[in-house]
């Protein structure tokens, strides 16, 4: 099981062999992944104490359902954004591929650490290593990129650090730093001072990196100004891994309804949660560049999964974790399509989708899934978490969290629709000329791309992990039945 | 009493149309006849394959598919039950024949995408069917919200400014209309009751309080009544009427707006039923916006000089009757609702035809340039004046029959008030139609020389509907037994109903008087 885990770290080694090593590695960690969640099912909880000591002194890798279910989620989006960026790369990190495919294995590494982790300081360096590997690949992206990235780093590592701080409240009071011993040890002093600023504070860093409002300044530009071959990859998972820590906080870390009663953290997870639906939304309406109207709307939608946390019901989690797949699946292929069309055409404004879905028909009827989906239109995947959140805002009786829920859905219709209706019903435009191209800020890497080559089907190599993608969001939305009732509800009771 | 019976074809019937959408695709514009001439055999299929369930649905044994488990303990599943039976009867007969005039229309006015179009055509009947046949509240949701997106890019078809600005307030009520479903449907979840669909009221015998069923009663309501358009939730209809006017016909006459009333049919009788619903007096309360909608509606088609506008506003007072004729929760009512959504589909996508037909041949529009026409365009405006006088109401035309048992449906209620609803609005109806048929042929004008009939394809489906008009008022269980379907549908919700034992030979008793 802790392949999932090694064999980024192994691959890293070679970078140089770079593409196909990459490939290779997220390739075997999705089998491992996909593998160590067949084992979970058949037989319970795995563990793995690392170095052969045991815990609470060593440190402990527990896999179970819900770790093995993210860690599937997050390796095999891993694997086809890697294949569908290919091109990106090669084109972006130019003589520097090989430490640029370390990076991304690097990442990769972090957060399949973070999810197997059973160990609360464990999970800080897992954290760290897929934060720092981050920051690096934004600061590719050159210009703009190093201001986003530097801001990002700033403030992830203050998110770190109280995350940090609060871990280490924890482990004054409880002398211990494994996830299953304190959540023996904290049910005995549970009132203690010092626990509950512990909670505070890890609330407060998780919440940053999981782009909670309004701890989400730093995403905005990070996904804007990032190469495109690394926020398709970033987007999807990486804040979803902050979110999943959440929740494992939550589920194996906190006594059963602490952070409920003891420190309003849920209470504040559903507060924030609702502002940030709305917010993002919002905001997404009326940006010009697509990665940001992207970016805007990833933080309405972990809002989604802050929410479904916040209600602290089974079914509140079920409709979490369900999100964190769903929104993974969409926002890949909702980036994979941006990408592409930036990549054939140099596109990247709104305004300037015009006619695309017409020379692009595969990309964009993967990004029409997509979007369907974000909006929530049944049966694609995005209608089932917001039905699994709506039914439990019913059950906890909080109205405002369904009429929030559900009115999202029209406002991600009217930020999504946008593009569709341009992509479809507009004319297609005559080529951009160049003095639109300045006018527009079209940055030197679009400018050399509108002109090599006039908006096409994206190559076959990006065009099918789009589409696949994109068909999934269907698949697992007909499909979820069956992983509600084998995996998330077995999980989370 | 009623047996379901497990059969793959509801599943069959209801994914027709979207093999046919496949096939359309594939083949495009290059082989247009061969891509034209699949949604035609599609539909004649499809037809055929509902027809087929007939037999045992008069029987009372239901064919039934369960397709797969959606949310723990829910399956989308589909059954052909009696009403279902009806508005799918419906949707696929009425589809041969739009969909024939659609390949005339849209070759006539050169439209452009129309591989795409015919794409999202039969896309939205496979939504249809699924708003027919769904057997569950969740299944009816996930159909109905299909039915928005697929109508989505017919609406805006034709893309201009208006078209994209009718698009996106389209999207806004339906989707928000969807909105409502979707919580209202939740919730009905999170109460432990299961969604499936049972004659005279799933919630029937489940202890809710008051407060809990007027809830659940608005956010449904308003769902189903978006599409029914009931005012004040009727303001997208108007604009959709930019797109080409074959999406008018089928989708504004029957798919779209037949979902919205066959939906209320479903919350009322099958999720609320009688007796809740005049427990805590809900249905004066639909009725009141009903009969409202009914008259300001005709009042508002009275001044429309747009010919399509005129018929827009038409439908939304016909959607009425339909609206009010389910909220009288009486079975001689429910009767005549039902009657009434078969036949103000035949009537009005008839209407829709002629004026798409006079549209693509002449380019008139208006009700004013409409003078001698009649003589130009005898068979066209011939059917146009059958459905008139159906419209209005004239023995015996099949809205006499469904207004007959409307009217009869109000007076056993007790609710004579609304009869006189009926009444004044059948007369309203008579004021903007008769007017048309005077001009066309009473008038004389030089515009109209040398014309002659459109396009036979658009012809011969509307001169088809027009005869159905009459023939399905005298023999309204011809061919596909309606009016059977309909006293089966008023008899498992509301129990035996002396009244209507003897059937359909009162009818046309009641029609011959």
């Amino acid at each position: 099981m802790l392949a999932a885990l090694i064999v980024p770290v192994a691959a890293r080694r070679r970078y140089e062999l770079g593409f196909i090593l990459a490939l290779v590695g997220v390739g075997l960690s999705m089998v491992a992944s996909i593998w160590s969640l067949v084992h979970v099912l058949d037989n319970g909880t795995m563990r793995y104490n690392l170095g052969g000591w045991a815990p609470p002194i060593g440190i402990e890798y527990v896999v179970d359902l819900i770790a093995a279910f993210v860690v599937v989620i997050v390796t095999s989006v891993a694997t086809l954004v890697i294949i569908g960026t290919r091109r990106w790369a090669d084109h972006e990190a130019g003589d520097r591929l090989g430490s640029f495919y370390g990076l991304v294995m690097l990442l990769i590494a972090g957060l399949v650490g973070m999810v197997v982790t059973g160990d609360l300081f464990n999970l800080f360096v897992f954290l760290e290593i897929s934060s720092l590997a981050a920051y690096s690949l934004i600061f590719l992206g050159g210009g703009r990129a190093m201001l986003a990235g530097f801001r990002y780093l700033i403030l992830g590592s203050v998110g770190g650090s109280f995350y940090m701080l609060g871990v280490g409240f924890l482990y004054f009071s409880t002398g211990t730093l494994n996830m299953g011993e304190m959540k023996e040890l904290l049910t005995d002093d549970a009132t203690a001072r010092s626990v509950q600023a512990g909670a505070a504070f890890i609330f407060a860093g998780l919440g940053l990196k999981m782009a909670l409002v309004p701890m989400h300044l730093w995403l905005p530009d990070a996904y804007t100004f990032a190469p495109s071959s690394v926020n398709t990859l970033i987007a999807p998972i990486m804040t979803k891994v902050g979110a999943y820590a959440m929740i494992r906080m939550f589920l194996s870390v906190f006594p059963d309804g602490y952070l409920k009663d003891a420190v309003p953290i849920a209470d504040a997870l559903l507060v924030l949660g609702l502002i940030g639906i709305v917010f993002g939304s919002i905001a997404a309406m009326s940006q010009k560049d697509i990665r940001r109207m992207l970016a805007y709307s990833s933080i309405s939608q972990l809002a989604v999964i802050a929410v479904g946390l916040g209600l602290g019901t089974p079914l509140g989690l079920v409709a979490a974790l369900l999100h964190i797949m769903n929104h993974a699946v969409m926002k890949a292929t909702l980036f994979m399509a941006a990408a592409s069309v930036r990549f054939t055409s140099g596109i990247t404004l709104v305004a300037h989708f015009s006619g695309i879905g017409r020379r692009m028909p595969f990309t964009m009827g993967a990004f029409t899934l997509g979007a369907l989906a974000m909006v929530g239109i049944p049966p694609a995947t995005g209608f089932f978490s917001k039905w699994y959140a709506v039914q439990a805002g019913i059950e906890s009786s909080q109205w405002i969290v369904v009429v929030v829920v559900l009115a999202s859905s029209l406002l991600t219709a009217v930020y999504l629709f946008r593009i569709l209706e341009s992509a479809y019903l507009h004319p297609l435009q005559p080529e951009p000329s160049h003095a639109d191209h300045e006018r527009d800020g079209f940055g030197e890497t679009e400018r050399e791309l509108a002109e090599e080559s006039q908006a096409h089907e994206a190559p076959l190599d990006m065009a099918i992990p789009t589409v696949l993608l994109g068909l999934s969001t269907v698949v697992l939305g007909v499909l979820n039945a069956v992983i509600v009732i084998h995996i998330l509800e077995p999980g989370v009771a | 009493m009623i047996e379901t019976y497990s059969s793959v074809v509801p599943l069959i019937a209801v994914l027709l149309p979207s093999s046919a959408a496949l096939l359309v695709l594939l083949t495009g514009e290059r082989f247009r006849n061969l891509r034209d001439s699949w949604s035609t055999i599609a539909a004649v299929v499809m037809v055929a394959v509902v027809a087929s369930m007939l037999p045992d649905v008069l029987d009372g044994r239901v064919p039934q598919t369960t397709i797969i488990e959606l949310s723990p303990g829910i399956d989308i599943m589909l059954r052909a039950d009696s009403a279902g039976m009806i508005f799918g009867l419906l949707a696929s007969s009425l589809w041969v024949l739009a969909s024939v005039y659609a390949v005339g229309y849209m070759r006539v006015e050169h439209e452009h995408k129309q591989t795409r179009f015919f794409v999202a055509f039969a896309l939205s009947l496979t939504a249809a069917a699924g708003v027919a046949f769904a057997a569950n509240l969740l299944t009816f949701v996930i159909f109905y919200e299909l039915l928005t997106l697929f109508t989505f890019p017919l609406v805006t078809h034709r893309e201009t400014e208006s078209a994209i600005v009718a698009g996106r307030k389209y999207l806004t009520y339906t989707l928000s209309g969807g909105l409502m479903l979707i919580g209202g449907t939740a919730w009905v979840h999170m109460l432990g009751i299961d969604g499936t669909f049972v004659a005279g009221g799933l919630l029937a015998d489940e202890s809710i309080s008051k407060a809990t069923a007027w809830g659940l009663l608005a956010l449904l309501m308003v769902g189903v009544g978006v599409k029914s358009a009931v005012m004040p939730l009727h303001g997208w209809l108007p604009s959709a009427m930019v797109a080409p006017t074959p999406v008018s016909a089928l989708l504004h006459a029957v798919a779209v707006v037949k979902a919205g009333v066959f939906g209320v049919v479903r919350m009322l009788v099958f999720v609320f039923g009688a007796e809740l619903l005049r427990e805590i007096a809900a249905w004066q309360v639909i009725a009141l916006f009903a009969a409202a909608t009914l008259l300001i509606g005709s009042l508002l088609a009275l001044r429309h000089d747009n010919l399509k506008r005129r018929l827009a506003y038409s439908t939304i007072s016909h959607l009425s009757y339909i609206v009010l004729g389910v909220a009288l929760v009486g079975p001689i009512a429910l009767v005549g609702a039902l009657l009434h959504i078969v036949g103000h589909g035949v009537t009005k996508i008839t209407l829709f035809f002629v004026a798409g037909a006079i549209n693509a041949h002449t380019h008139k529009e208006n009700v004013s340039q409409l003078d001698g026409i009649g003589w130009q365009m005898p068979i066209t405006m011939g059917a146009f004046t059958l459905a008139s006088l159906s419209m209005a109401g004239i023995p015996p035309f099949v809205l006499f029959t469904s207004k007959f048992y409307l009217g009869w449906g109000a007076t056993e209620v007790d609710q004579q008030i609304f009869m006189v609803v009926y009444l004044i609005s059948g007369v309203l109806a008579s004021g903007y139609l008769f007017p048309i048929i005077y001009r066309a042929f009473w008038k004389r004008s030089l515009d109209h020389v040398g014309y002659g009939e459109a396009d036979m394809r658009m012809v011969v489906p509307l001169a088809i509907t027009g005869v159905l008009a009459l023939f399905l008022g005298i023999a309204p269980n011809l061919p596909f037994s309606f009016f059977e379907l309909a006293t089966n549908v008023a008899t498992a919700a509301f129990g035996p109903v002396d009244a209507l034992a003897s059937g359909a030979s009162d009818v046309a008793a009641g029609a011959a008087r």
